[in-house]
């Protein structure tokens, strides 16, 4: 039902090939690059794009087009682990406050109004550097800025989701507090949160770009796409490629990712069922 | 008459199955800059009533006169603001969540809309076995043949049982909700309009349903609804409620043949009835039911009283009188010795 | 059909869904005449709200489709006519009340603007007079101070002054059909008491003709000169009000009336109607009533389709039942209340006698 709603959409139907090129790519880096990632050939540094060297060469020689299929790797990787983190944490935190009310609640939300006072690419940045910079920090900058958003909407989806009669019904029938959490409220708020998470993915592979591209995440040589936008951005007038193509790549992922989300959103819709 | 309507006024702890004394809800309104509260709505404001085991009381009013929060509060869906609930003799009005489950066993509920008192992402199975897995000890096999002698005593079959409440028709959901209030052999049912959702036809089928369980498990129902016409089929007696409060009480017969409170009057003359030829001595009234957050003075009901006596009325709040043996009524018309 | 305000002829309305496609209206036929309320009564599903929105034109396309039949309006087809020419008449000649006051008033302009607001579309009165009109208006649907109500906005108001003004800005234009679609079932008894009351008194004052869509025969008793019975898309029965309730002659029509709990009579069990109502995904054919049918005669039930037509020359007592084939068996094979079914054959043709 909500597959065959999503097929309609062409624009979602794009989002979704995005999504799935690049997991196969991630997968099989190995098999489609044509060199290695850290692969340094001098005979042919800073070569323009060309049949050998589709996407061109670095100042070193590496395979730009290598670079950027193992890059997916990074960013997959990335997208999942942090997104699930914020998940996790912006979930549970949002089922509590929703569901306990008064203090509890109070303070949660307190907590995400005043994160969300700090622009979250700042917030993000100032964890990042405390910690030191590298995949570690990184991971953990991002996810502790993304979770306050699934709290704000997952604890709205609570306190509508209470209002519903199965809540008195389960109540009478003596359901406990964990068990109303997990078998009556999440399910039912489900669909937005993984429509969410579907808009999610593609602002943590932008941030998590954005981090390395200012050397506090991934460092080089890792071919991250932020990280190779990094090295190329010096010589952006000459070797327009280095910088230009991991910049597409982080382009048509994000969109992918946002139509996948939307038409998501259409097609879980309940309204029209 | 029954035992239950004459123990109303001074409702005692071991009156009927349930009795309410001076049960009161409100809930309260919180306005301004700081979201203090600045007022109460007054829901429920001051009720006793009894039930005696094996009846079924009808509880009738309009939208907003409290009804549906007094089965709740019954429930302890709500905590009670005060005054105190009586089950079998025992006092819940204060008892705490574990103590509840053990009398949940006994006092289980039934909601107006179906579709939303079953959690959609539940199986009919898993909806009729939730009470009896955390209301009882039974086992697997146990609740399994409780959950098959149920589908068929409501009117399901066994093929419906893992499917999703959605793909059912309002009656059969509400089948199902009654399947799941019944499991675990209860004494009390609250049934809070239970066919208001319902077309009439489907309507007819539900209510020979109940009548039949009652007769089956020896129910006791508190039957709240809006429709008197519903209340008289399937009630031995009847409370009217008004704005919070109780405004007669009486057994189905003498209400229907001879209403007392200008406000029952007034409620069934308004009733639209196919069969009824003239309408020219119909009581209409006037306005809008006050709101339950600043009611009217004296008593309630006195701004749309077609039968409104004097001042008195706008002064002191009517007491429960009993103009005639075993009927109570709250009308200054009766606070003599009429 | 010149003493037809509106005459509806074989419509049929499919709806085309991603399950399938919904055949809502099975080519149902009903008239109205000058000066006349007709109740339209059925339970949720059976193509009652489908059939007011086709007459006003409202039906959204896609996934609603007009299919086949004509709707005549004074003699003009609504259904061949232009957008424009239908917005003429709509609202201005026409009007509809809607079930949910809540809903059918906008709630960020004030109450004037929206009484206002046919009456400056449809015709070239002044700011000023039209003001007036709807103070006018809104004092005949019995809301007192009026003239404040104007600049107030609707959740101001309760839900029986709503509904209310909801009338006053249907009846500010004095249309000549007015549509009602369950006009008080979301209102409390004893607000719908007075609103009906109130939609009676307005019909005689402006003897406008009304089409009064309910599920609650009760209510639809109260204002209805003729009634229309649809079951799954069509309409099983049409007759003179008391018609309907002395002498009703399809079985669904009686069967539905004995499963409503009466204020009058006592029973034990009520009667109710076997199975369900057929899915309109793939109806079925014959009469759709034929599987819960207790008067079932056979395979002719399952087989032929009932067509709706008169059971006696000159009565307006129409049924769709293969038990009336013949026009001198215009009596039903059950009991009927009182006297003998020659009896009732009399009081169709003639009218009140039963009283």
């Amino acid at each position: 039902m909500v597959l065959r709603r999503l097929s309609r959409n062409w624009f979602a139907v794009f989002g979704a090939v995005v999504a799935v090129t690049l997991v196969l790519t991630a997968i099989f880096a190995p098999v489609i690059a044509p060199y290695g990632p850290t692969e340094a050939d001098y005979n042919s540094i800073r070569e323009a794009p060309s049949l050998d060297h589709p996407f061109g060469t670095d100042n070193l020689g590496r395979d730009i087009f290598s670079r950027v299929v193992f890059g997916s790797r990074y960013t997959v990787f990335l997208g999942i682990v942090i997104v699930g983190i914020q998940m996790a944490i912006g979930v549970l935190l949002g089922l509590i406050a929703g569901y306990y009310g008064g203090w509890t609640e109070s303070i949660i939300m307190r907590l995400v109004d005043i994160s969300l006072s700090i622009p979250g690419i700042v917030l993000a940045l100032a964890i990042a550097g405390i910690l030191g910079g590298g995949i570690e920090s990184l991971i953990i900058a991002v996810s502790l800025v993304g979770w306050r958003g699934f709290t704000r909407l997952v604890r709205g989806d609570v306190k509508s989701i209470m209002e519903e009669e199965y809540i008195d019904a389960a109540e009478s029938a003596g359901v406990g507090d964990i068990r109303i959490m997990t078998r009556y409220i999440l399910p039912n708020s489900m669909s937005s949160i993984i429509v969410y998470t579907s808009l999610t993915i593609p602002t943590v592979i932008l941030w998590s770009a954005a981090l390395s591209f200012l050397g506090m995440g991934v460092q080089p040589p890792r071919p991250e796409w932020g990280a190779i936008i990094s090295i190329g951005r010096s010589q952006l007038a000459e070797q327009w490629w280095v910088s230009t193509f991991p910049g597409l790549a982080i382009m048509v992922t994000v969109i992918g990712f946002n139509a996948l989300g939307d038409g998501l959103r259409d097609a879980l819709d309940p309204k029209q069922e | 008459m029954s035992e239950s309507i004459q123990s109303t006024y001074g409702v005692a702890q071991d009156d009927g199955l349930l009795a309410t004394k001076d049960l009161k809800k409100y809930f309260p309104v919180k306005g301004g800059i700081l979201n203090r509260k600045v007022g109460d709505v007054k829901a429920v404001d001051g009720v006793s009533l009894a039930i005696e085991e094996g009846k079924t009381l009808g509880l009738v009013g309009e939208s907003g006169c409290g009804k549906s929060t007094l089965g709740k509060t019954i429930m302890r869906l709500h905590d009670p603001t005060d005054g105190n609930i009586y089950f079998d003799g025992e006092d819940i009005s204060d008892a705490g969540k574990s103590r509840m489950r053990k009398i949940r066993r006994n006092m289980q509920i039934i909601f107006q809309d179906p579709a939303s008192s079953l959690n959609p992402r539940m199986s009919v199975a898993e909806l009729i076995q939730e009470p009896m897995k955390t209301l009882t000890d039974w086992s697997k096999e146990e609740r399994r043949d409780r959950t098959l002698e149920l589908i068929s005593e409501v009117g399901l079959q066994e093929g419906h049982l893992q499917r999703a409440p959605h793909e059912f028709s309002g009656g059969q959901q509400q089948r199902v909700a009654i399947a799941r209030a019944l499991s675990v052999n209860p004494k009390l049912i609250v049934a809070d309009e239970p066919t208001s959702a319902l077309d009439v036809s489907v309507q007819a089928k539900i209510l020979n349903l109940l009548s039949d369980l009652q007769d089956t498990y020896d129910l006791t129902f508190l039957f709240i609804s809006h429709d008197l016409s519903v209340i008289k089929h399937i009630c031995d007696d009847v409370a009217v409620m008004y704005l919070g409060k109780l405004a007669e009480v009486a057994s189905t017969e003498e209400i229907f043949d001879d209403p007392k409170h200008p406000y029952t009057k007034a409620l069934m003359s308004a009733v639209p009835d196919a069969s009824a030829e003239s309408m020219t001595d119909r009581i209409l009234l006037e306005g809008d039911v006050p709101s339950p957050e600043n009611p009217p003075s004296g008593c309630r009901f006195h701004t749309r009283c077609q039968e409104y006596i004097g001042e008195i009325c706008e002064t002191d709040e009517p007491q429960f009188t009993e103009p005639s043996a075993g009927r109570y009524c709250s009308c200054h018309h009766y606070s003599g010795s009429t | 059909m010149t003493d037809n305000i509106l005459t509806v002829e074989d419509l049929k309305v499919d709806f085309h869904t991603e399950e399938g496609t919904v055949h809502a209206l099975d080519g149902i036929s009903f008239e109205v005449g000058y000066d006349e309320v007709l109740g339209v009564i059925g339970e949720s599903g059976c193509g009652k709200s489908v059939t007011v929105l086709s007459v006003m034109g409202l039906l959204q396309s896609p996934p609603a489709d007009i299919v086949d039949g004509t709707i005549e309006y004074k003699g003009t087809d609504l259904l061949s006519i232009s957008d424009t020419e239908l917005n003429e008449i709509r609202g201005d000649q026409i009007s509809m009340v809607y079930q949910d006051p809540m809903t059918s008033l906008n709630p960020v302009l004030t109450i004037g603007h929206q009484v206002m607001e046919p009456l400056l579309r449809h015709t070239n009165m002044s700011k000023a007079a039209a003001r007036q009109k709807g103070i006018d208006m809104l004092e005949s649907c019995g809301l007192a101070d009026a003239d404040r109500l104007m600049d107030e906005y609707p959740h101001e108001l309760s839900g029986g002054m709503r509904q209310r003004v909801v009338i006053a800005m249907a009846l500010v234009t004095e249309p000549d059909l007015l549509i009602a679609d369950e006009p008080t079932t979301a209102l409390d008894v004893t607000i719908q008491a007075q609103i009906m009351e109130l939609l009676k008194s307005l019909q005689e004052e402006f003897g406008m003709s009304v089409v009064f869509i309910s599920h609650d025969l009760g209510v639809i008793s109260e204002i209805s000169d003729r009634i229309a019975v649809m079951y799954a898309g069509r309409v099983v029965e049409s007759a003179t009000m008391r018609n309907i309730f002395t002498n009703p002659l399809h079985p669904y029509t009686r069967k539905l009336s004995e499963s409503i709990p009466s204020l009058d009579s006592t029973v034990d069990r009520l009667p109710t109607i076997e199975g369900q109502v057929p899915s309109l995904y793939n109806p079925p054919t014959g009469c759709r009533f034929a599987s819960r049918c207790p008067e079932h005669l056979g395979e002719e039930c399952e087989m032929v389709d009932p067509r709706l037509k008169r059971i006696e020359e000159n009565a307006a007592h129409k049924v769709a039942c293969h038990l009336y084939t013949d026009v001198s068996e215009a009596s039903p094979p059950w009991d009927v209340e009182e006297g003998d079914a020659q009896a009732v054959t009399n009081k169709a043709t003639q009218g009140d006698k039963y009283e």
